[in-house]
């Protein structure tokens, strides 16, 4: 079966368009992200937000796009030159294989991978080597320190990410993203999983190095962290990959218990899928923000404590009861 | 007992502090569009001073005493008039002062024997030259009546 189809051109058609649809998708839903992010965060203070460029600023992330192209690439002196132009690629890369195995709807999966949020989680973890190669290879102070965090983040945070996302498989018995949505036709994971839910969403900030969990970026302490040095477009690849990386975990959480493309309790209201799919994933994007713009920066310390101390032990006992009402019934 | 009390407690409160900025999303925003729309300013805004005009008389009430003058600790006021006949009291021909070395400090009001001097709402002060900052209260009040 797979033989037959790989050597198909249909097989190939699929991939490359699906690859040319993802691209202009990740570049859109980065532009869209970061307007939606500066209103949300002007509005949230009584401001406006951006309003001078195109209809209630929608076009100012463009604008401010092309001002990132024509800018000069500097490359800091005793850099380490190899690495240091790699890793806003590589921190690019992870990001559009994630979109190869998103459950768009029933039809729109590019890949329906049996391994799909295995491989989502184990690129995702790319990023982090891509935060680490840059900061290191800056020669700044402040880009290693905010690149070191950035790994000390992951580490903790990955564990009790996967744990809660566990749980879920363990109920579905399957890697599979198609068959993880189709488990929710009636009711969603949410509802069945609070627990995991609420540490998976408090993973996902930590791991997208959002606001409260943006201490490898703490500009009041490290300027701007990892891609302190960067400038032009190889800034403009570390932020496109951050607001893309934002979108894939809320995709994620979508599909595993939101419901993915499902609607609510089995009724579709004979929406597309991809509608409700999209709906309830810019509807956490939103939340994301809503963290963002309401609480303070976490110190060092209480983001280790809160992880190994809370986070860890939590998802863990979330499992194991999952485990035995599971074997239970 | 504390553990479980403090991701209760903790948890509670992000959720209050949401709420907080889940309300203030939805307020009108108090940005003013400056270029566009212009505030209405209060009466008690201290601008420069300028010279008010008594309805009874129709015109100012400056008798080019010269206490603001002297009162003055930036010395930025000049006052100069004259007396249309010999019996008749002074009337102010010219007051100019430079705004741009005025400390706003208020003497020259509160010194004011005719109390006509008041502080303008005028909040636009930008100029190309310092000379921008010299005006003479007189024209500029001629000049609003017109």
């Amino acid at each position: 079966m797979m033989e037959a189809a790989a050597t198909s051109g249909a097989y190939w058609l699929r991939l490359i368009v699906g690859l040319v649809i993802v691209l202009i998708f990740s570049q859109l839903n980065a532009l869209f992200l970061v307007w939606l992010e500066r209103k949300v965060a002007g509005h949230i203070q009584v401001r406006l937000g951006p309003m001078e460029v195109g209809p209630h600023g929608l076009l100012q992330t463009i604008v401010d796009g092309i001002k990132l192209v024509g800018k000069e690439l500097i490359t800091p002196a005793r850099a380490d030159r190899k690495l240091f132009v790699i890793a806003p690629v590589l921190v690019f890369m992870p990001v559009l294989v994630a979109f190869l195995v998103l459950p768009f709807g029933p039809k729109l999966i590019i890949r329906d991978m049996n391994v799909g949020l295995l491989l989502i989680f184990a690129f995702s973890t790319f990023s982090v080597l891509a935060i680490l190669v840059g900061g290191w290879a800056s020669n700044n102070k402040y880009a290693l320190l905010g690149a070191i965090r950035s790994v000390a983040q992951a580490v903790a945070y990955e564990i009790p990410l996967l744990l809660s996302v566990m749980s879920v498989v363990l109920m579905v018995n399957s890697f599979r993203f198609s068959e993880l949505v189709m488990a929710q036709q009636r009711v969603w994971f949410v509802f069945l999983q609070p627990v995991a839910a609420l540490i998976y969403f408090i993973c996902a900030t930590a791991e997208t190095n959002r606001a409260p969990f943006d201490i490898p970026e703490a500009e009041s302490e490290l300027v701007a962290g990892f891609h302190t040095e960067y400038s032009g477009m190889r800034f403009g690849l570390f932020f496109l990959a951050e607001y893309t990386n934002m979108f894939i975990v809320c995709a994620v959480a979508t599909s595993l218990f939101f419901g993915g493309w499902h609607g609510p309790f089995g009724f579709s209201f004979k929406i597309p899928g991809v509608v409700w799919f999209l709906a309830k994933t810019y509807v956490l994007l939103y939340v994301l923000m809503w963290f963002r713009w309401t609480f303070p920066r976490v110190r060092f310390d209480q983001l280790m404590n809160f992880s190994w101390k809370v986070l860890i032990p939590l998802s863990m006992l979330n499992l194991v009861i999952t485990a035995l009402v599971l074997k239970l019934i | 007992m504390g553990y479980w009390k403090d991701i209760v407690v903790g948890g509670w409160s992000l959720i209050e502090g949401m709420k907080v900025t889940g309300r203030a999303l939805f307020k009108p925003v108090v940005t003013v569009q400056y270029p566009r729309k212009r505030l209405e300013m209060s009466p008690a805004y201290r601008g420069h001073i300028e010279l008010k005009i008594f309805p009874e008389t129709g015109t100012h009430g400056c008798i080019a005493c010269g206490t603001c003058q002297r009162v003055c600790p930036s010395g930025v006021i000049k006052v100069q008039g004259v007396k249309t006949h010999a019996r008749s009291g002074k009337v102010a021909t010219h007051y100019v002062i430079d705004y741009t070395r005025c400390s706003l400090c208020g003497l020259c009001v509160e010194s004011c024997p005719t109390q006509t001097l008041k502080f303008s709402t005028e909040y636009e002060l930008a100029g190309e030259s310092r000379w921008d900052g010299v005006m003479d209260l007189v024209e500029r009040m001629e000049d609003s009546r017109s």
